[in-house]
């Protein structure tokens, strides 16, 4: 592959999506997670047809909701530290492992590529943390990952770098880019009511894709969590938003190219935003200082949607039902068509941490 | 191939095309059917200063919170703050609406005007032909999905300011400037402007479009044009509903309007086998057409071949386009066409009195052209068109 830019030094780049306080506990455990991986087994990565198939039809799906009310300390800020311990314990308690890197383990196999899918819309205000994606790069290299194969993205390299990533391209160190710099791949891959290119970072550059959304409502959607976020995937989401996005993000999920690399979903809600998105509203956001994390989005996304109606009610709002935009994707997503997870309530595993 | 066309007025003749750029070229020019053509401009869209493409939209209404609603098509598109309406090539930012298509071209050609098709419309003549990315609909059928579904910065475009579009014209000696390829809906702001600059340089305007817009949209930026071919792509709802993503009755308006604003229109029927090739739907077409706009608007049943996301059906048989033409010819409308066929004596111009041949095409050429005065000169039945420069 012809990458547009410029190789850049090793050492530049792997420090370059870093801009946080922690560089230096990042290169540790990028060297200690080099020999934790060569001396420890690799537990196989479960795929979502392997874990259907393991655990039966009427399983419950698992989600993990972690908070620390800590989270930021004093300051507006999110602690790296704090956001470190926060995905190291919904991670172990996702997987009921005991050890933080465990649970990357399992879920990455050796050599894998893996892509950090991220939403980086709303800017500074409400994108995926920075902190968030750092601890997670960091935990990702400790359990074997190379630097080079993990894959910071979005779909706008101006949008990453707004809301606080720098880029980096080339290289043996992590990298970051919109599909802006690569492209989509030339053929539609389509189902059902979509039709779209998909992007080469996807494609070419994971064999992993872990997904990374906010918590926010949406004006058409209702709310945009983790299958919305795929919107991000592809060429033309602005023809996917009629009709309540319905059953546009259902059938986005169900194309091969994402759902064949789908493996976890960790939202960040450390940020989150009850009305008025997607764009940035200040005056609509809270500290929620969360941490969503499951492996089947849709139980993930059913979580999301009763935060977010809790805190619409708190402040004196009408249901997302009641404005007549309520997300009825996820119902979709979760039909005998998609079979993309489980949106009923007894069939879901809360568990909060 | 000397296929490629510099929008900064250089003949690229010699530059060897990849075969990307000599399919869309041939694709959109009918380069495979020994049509002369020009193609599209290889300028990297990333690469382009993109705000000399950003020009404030025209038709919409600022509401609260800095959303936008659009008044452009009949979807009217509520738009939040930095997010684009259905069509990707319109953008809120902070409450004001842009078009980010404003001169910058994806694709352009020197085309027949037959090849729009406008058959009665200055046959013979060639036509510079534009189009930017986006479209407010998504046809399942689309030939040209490449840039009429893609976000402006995702396809290759040069900057071609209207000044330009009417130099251009001249240059290649073309009596008309077409807006087509995508959807010219989508970037009326630039149509308008450069129909402007082409007039003042008397080179007309002719615009290739779904009919899909607003009527106060349709009066300010169609009213520029000299002539107007509208692709109706179905007589039911449900069809535009399922195939196009629109809806038909704003089409059937936009088509009443034209007839009003005295606009030269022909009508285009892409005939898409099982899904609207019916003998009610063909009758219904025609009744409605002979009833709302007259019995002298052409009407060109055209074949469909599989692309996008319709690769499933095959091409319309041939019957399936001449029992078309039979029931529209029996409602009475006067020019009926099958269109997609090379050699059908379905695309000659027959006159409805007499029915001797009056325009003779080979593939998008009208090799002979008898009417005079714009009548038949065997028997002097008027022949409505525009038929001379």
């Amino acid at each position: 592959m012809e990458w547009p830019c410029g190789p850049q030094s090793q050492r530049s780049l792997r420090m370059s999506i870093l801009d946080t306080n922690s560089r230096r506990d990042f290169f540790k455990g990028s060297l200690g997670g080099a020999a934790l991986w060569c001396a420890g087994g690799v537990t196989g990565a479960l795929s979502a047809e392997a874990r259907a198939a393991e655990s039966g039809a009427a399983a419950k799906s698992k989600v993990v909701v972690a908070r620390d009310e800590k989270l930021r300390g004093a300051g507006p800020s999110v602690d790296s530290n704090r956001m470190l311990a926060l995905i190291d314990r919904s991670m172990q308690t996702l997987f009921g492992r005991n050890h933080p890197t465990d649970p990357w383990r399992m879920l990455i196999r050796p050599g894998e590529t893996v892509s950090l899918k991220v939403n980086s819309l709303g800017g500074r205000g409400i994108s995926t943390n920075v902190q968030l994606i750092a601890a997670i790069c960091r935990r990702l290299q400790e359990s074997g990952v190379k630097p080079a194969d993990i894959v910071i993205w979005d779909r706008d390299c101006s949008e990453l770098e707004r809301a606080g990533f720098r880029l980096a391209v080339g290289g043996d160190g992590v990298q970051c880019l919109g599909t802006d710099r690569i492209g989509y791949e030339q053929e539609l891959s389509s189902y059902g009511s979509v039709g779209s290119r998909v992007s080469k970072i996807l494609t070419q550059r994971s064999n992993v894709l872990i997904n990374l959304p906010v918590l926010k409502d949406h004006d058409g959607a209702g709310i945009t969590i983790a299958l919305k976020n795929m919107y991000g995937v592809i060429h033309n989401p602005n023809k996917y938003h009629p009709n309540g996005c319905d059953p546009y993000v259902a059938d986005l999920n169900m194309l091969p190219e994402i759902r064949s690399r789908m493996r976890l979903t960790i939202c960040d809600a450390t940020t989150a935003m009850y009305e008025g998105g997607p764009a940035y509203k200040p005056e609509h956001s809270w500290n929620a200082n969360t941490l969503l994390v499951s492996q089947d989005p849709v139980a993930l996304d059913q979580i999301g949607w009763q935060m977010i109606e809790r805190k619409r009610a708190e402040k004196g709002l009408k249901t997302l039902d009641a404005e007549e935009r309520a997300p009825k994707y996820i119902a979709t997503a979760a039909d005998a068509e998609h079979r993309l997870g489980n949106n009923d309530p007894k069939r879901i595993s809360l568990v909060e941490v | 191939m000397s296929c490629s066309l510099d929008i900064e007025g250089k003949m690229n003749g010699q530059h060897p095309l990849d075969r990307r750029s000599f399919l869309k070229c041939a694709l959109a020019s009918g380069a495979a059917l020994g049509v002369a053509s020009v193609a599209h401009p290889a300028a990297a869209a990333a690469s382009e200063d993109d705000s000399r493409y950003v020009v404030e939209a025209r038709f919409y209404q600022r509401l609260q919170d800095r959303k936008i609603k659009c008044k452009l098509c009949p979807r009217e598109c509520t738009v939040g703050d930095k997010e684009r309406g259905y069509c990707g090539v319109r953008e809120n930012r902070g409450g004001t609406y842009y078009t980010l298509v404003h001169s910058r071209i994806a694709a352009a050609h020197v085309d027949p005007v037959e090849k729009k098709p406008l058959f009665h419309y200055l046959p013979g003549t060639t036509a510079f032909s534009l189009g930017t990315a986006g479209c407010n609909v998504n046809c399942k059928f689309c030939q040209n999905w490449e840039i009429s579904q893609s976000r402006p910065e995702q396809v290759p475009a040069q900057y071609t300011p209207p000044q330009r579009v009417a130099e251009l014209a001249k240059q290649y000696n073309c009596p008309t400037v077409a807006y087509t390829y995508s959807e010219p809906v989508v970037f009326s702001e630039y149509l308008m402007d450069a129909a402007d600059a082409a007039h003042a340089a008397d080179i007309r305007s002719i615009v290739v479009s779904n009919g899909y817009l607003q009527a106060d949209a349709l009066k300010t930026a169609y009213g520029k044009m000299d002539a107007v071919k509208i692709d109706l792509k179905s007589f039911s709802e449900s069809y535009y509903r399922q195939v196009v993503t629109g809806q038909l009755k704003p089409v059937l308006d936009t088509l009443v309007n034209l007839r009003k604003l005295g606009k030269w229109t022909e009508i285009v029927y892409l005939t898409v086998p099982t899904l609207n090739d019916s003998d009610q739907e063909f009758r219904g077409l025609a009744q409605w057409i002979k009833t709302n706009l007259g019995e002298d608007v052409p009407l060109h049943f055209t074949q469909f071949h599989p692309e996008y996301l319709l690769k499933n059906l095959p091409i319309t048989p041939i019957p399936t386009l001449e029992r078309a033409k039979a029931i529209a010819d029996a409602e009475g409308l006067h020019y009926v066409y099958i269109g997609n066929v090379p050699g059908h004596p379905a695309q000659h111009t027959y006159c409805p009195k007499c029915r001797k041949m009056l325009v003779e095409r080979v593939g998008f050429t009208a090799s002979e052209v008898l009417i005079q005065k714009n009548r038949c000169p065997f028997c002097q039945q008027p022949i409505a068109g525009i038929w001379h420069v």
